[in-house]
């Protein structure tokens, strides 16, 4: 095991040398015969989606302690550990080839490896995707996107799986799920992107895509022992409520920075991501008060949670009134799937992973689909609601696409990672927590 | 009746708690301590962060009962706590001269149960 990964280490380091190496030159060869009234750099543009990419790679950290505070206190770091390391990792696997394999010409499923290693994604603009900002300023930007995607399934698995077999896990779902449906949604040549798919921010890619990928982890991984017996109460609410918040402030950037510009647009998702996950976070809030008898602090901010992933998709398609009902809404759906579906099916979705991005992304695609207006985005299109039930089904059938790519992949990767070393760890380290067993540490002591 | 006083591995609490209902033992304290045994912690540290010098996590049961639920609590105890490994624990029982029940006043045997 570990020979093999000294010796995937040394590949990548010679592979990189070589590839940057060349991309010097490359890059230089195209400034020279580049067109600079084509490509203009807008700087108010860059600036913006730069400050975007801050803003989306909080969210990981963001994400790590909404879910860190809701587990048992055994496993909190075992959580910080697996969203750091996925930081870590998938920034790494998209300047080698994610991004390529993502966002490269190639064919409708995916992209090539013609741009390996950021060979040839220089600092001029690359207009198929946006021609104000240099193309490694749009690639670091969807680099964040690329690194939340996998960190949204942990909520999944949390407290059980060995932390070897969740990198190998992760790694491979990134580069034959995460990468595919990017390329397919919103890489040039993607099929669903020649559909007409609308996805603004990435409810297919991202939320749906990690919803189902949780799900399926979540049923086949087992439950956690202690499933059936009683409950496990958050050990650090009050940390749950700060990586929503950073959560909240994140998805500005992955909302409006997914605009490509500081313009109107961006402004648009701005306001309708801010008015769907207040919707959604008093939807909740007041679904727990009628039906648990109190609002809860978890209720209103898995709310908010679900808003924001509801909006991502119709960001730049909707305005303020659909925004409003897509957030009141979103929060039934979840409320619904984590209340009583869950319950009804018996599986350990352990930190709702499915129950809110899986179930609010698919309605935030469709959402899109009956909601989204010219008026607001000429690229765009309109919806159901508008007389054009098309945008409806091509949303449908997106939606579709994705969950069956997602569910069948993601079950082979899993099943592959299980056979070669086991995804579960064993009974007493599950009882002893993941803290002490992955990685020899607590975080929190009892005297001094 | 006597009052039993259990340290444990925090690990095997569930365990315990399940042997435990199972012989219908149904009152316990549970708190969460900090100690060590013969060999200081020391050869322990594989299955134990380390706190404050070598001192290791542990859990400390405390169960008043009657006479008649000594043996059965005992065994419980030592059922679910059992792993062969050093560090298992230690089951402490001692003598209980009195018991009151705070709400209605009552004493002795009728007050623990």
């Amino acid at each position: 095991m570990k020979k093999l990964l000294l010796l995937i280490l040394v590949v990548l380091c010679l592979s990189t040398a070589n590839v940057f190496g060349e991309s010097g030159t490359t890059q230089s060869q195209q400034t020279a015969i580049a067109t600079p009234a084509a490509l203009k750099v807008d700087t108010g543009d860059t600036a913006w989606v730069l400050i975007s990419s801050a803003l989306v790679m909080l969210m990981t950290p963001g994400l790590a302690f909404f879910y860190g505070g809701l587990v048992r206190r055994k496993n909190i770091l075992g959580i910080l550990m697996q969203c750091f390391i996925i930081l870590a990792a998938l920034s790494l696997q998209w300047v080698l080839f994610g991004y390529s394999l993502s966002f490269s010409p190639g064919n409708g499923f995916i992209g090539s490896l013609k741009w390996f290693g950021l060979r040839g994604v220089g600092l001029e603009p690359y207009p198929d995707y946006s021609a104000t900002i240099p193309h490694q300023a749009f690639m670091i930007f969807q680099a964040m996107f690329a690194v939340i995607t996998p960190a949204l399934i942990i909520g999944a698995f949390a407290e059980r799986m060995k932390f070897s077999a969740f990198l190998i896990f992760t790694l491979l779902w990134a580069t034959f799920v995460y990468d595919p449906i990017a390329h397919m949604v919103w890489g040039v040549g993607g099929w669903l992107r020649n559909l007409g798919v609308l996805d603004f921010a990435g409810g297919t890619a991202v939320h749906i895509n990690a919803g189902i990928a949780a799900l399926v982890t979540a049923i086949i991984v087992g439950k956690r022992k202690c499933y059936d017996k009683h409950p496990t109460p958050p050990h650090n609410l009050p940390f749950s409520v700060l990586g929503a918040a950073l959560l909240w402030f994140g998805w500005f950037g992955f909302n409006a920075g997914s605009a490509l510009g500081a313009n109107g647009l961006a402004t648009n998702a701005f306001v309708v991501t801010n008015t769907a996950a207040a919707a959604a976070a008093l939807s909740w809030a007041f679904l727990d008060w009628r039906f648990n008898g109190n609002p809860t602090m978890l209720g209103t901010i898995s709310g908010a949670v679900a808003g924001l992933v509801a909006i991502t998709p119709a960001a730049g398609f909707v305005g303020i009134g659909a925004a409003i009902m897509i957030g009141l809404l979103v929060s039934v759906f979840c409320f619904v799937a984590v209340g009583f579906v869950k319950r009804r099916f018996g599986y350990d979705d352990s930190l709702d992973a499915f129950g809110i991005h899986g179930i609010g992304g698919i309605w935030g695609a469709l959402a899109t689909g009956l909601f989204a207006t010219k008026a607001i985005n000429p690229a765009g299109a309109d919806g159901l609601l508008l007389g054009n039930p098309r945008q409806f089904l091509i949303q449908l059938a997106a939606v579709i696409v994705t969950i069956v790519y997602a569910l069948v992949i993601t079950f082979i990767i899993y099943k592959l990672v299980d056979v070669v070393i086991g995804v579960r760890v064993v009974e007493e380290e599950e009882a002893m927590g993941l803290d002490l067993t992955q990685h020899n540490e607590r975080a929190y002591t009892m005297l001094e | 009746m006597k009052l039993i006083i259990a340290i444990i591995q925090p690990h095997r609490l569930e365990q315990v708690k399940e042997k435990l209902y199972d012989a219908e033992v149904n009152l316990i304290t549970v708190s969460e301590v900090l100690g060590h045994g013969r060999q200081k912690g020391v050869t322990e540290i594989y299955r134990g962060f380390k706190e404050t010098g070598n001192l290791l996590r542990k859990i400390r049961l405390e169960i008043a009962v009657n006479d008649n639920f000594v043996e059965p609590t005992i065994r419980a105890i030592t059922e679910g706590a059992r792993t062969g490994q050093i560090g298992d624990g230690k089951i402490f029982v001692l003598d209980l001269p009195e018991c009151i029940r705070i709400r209605t006043g009552e004493s002795g045997g009728e007050a623990i149960g």
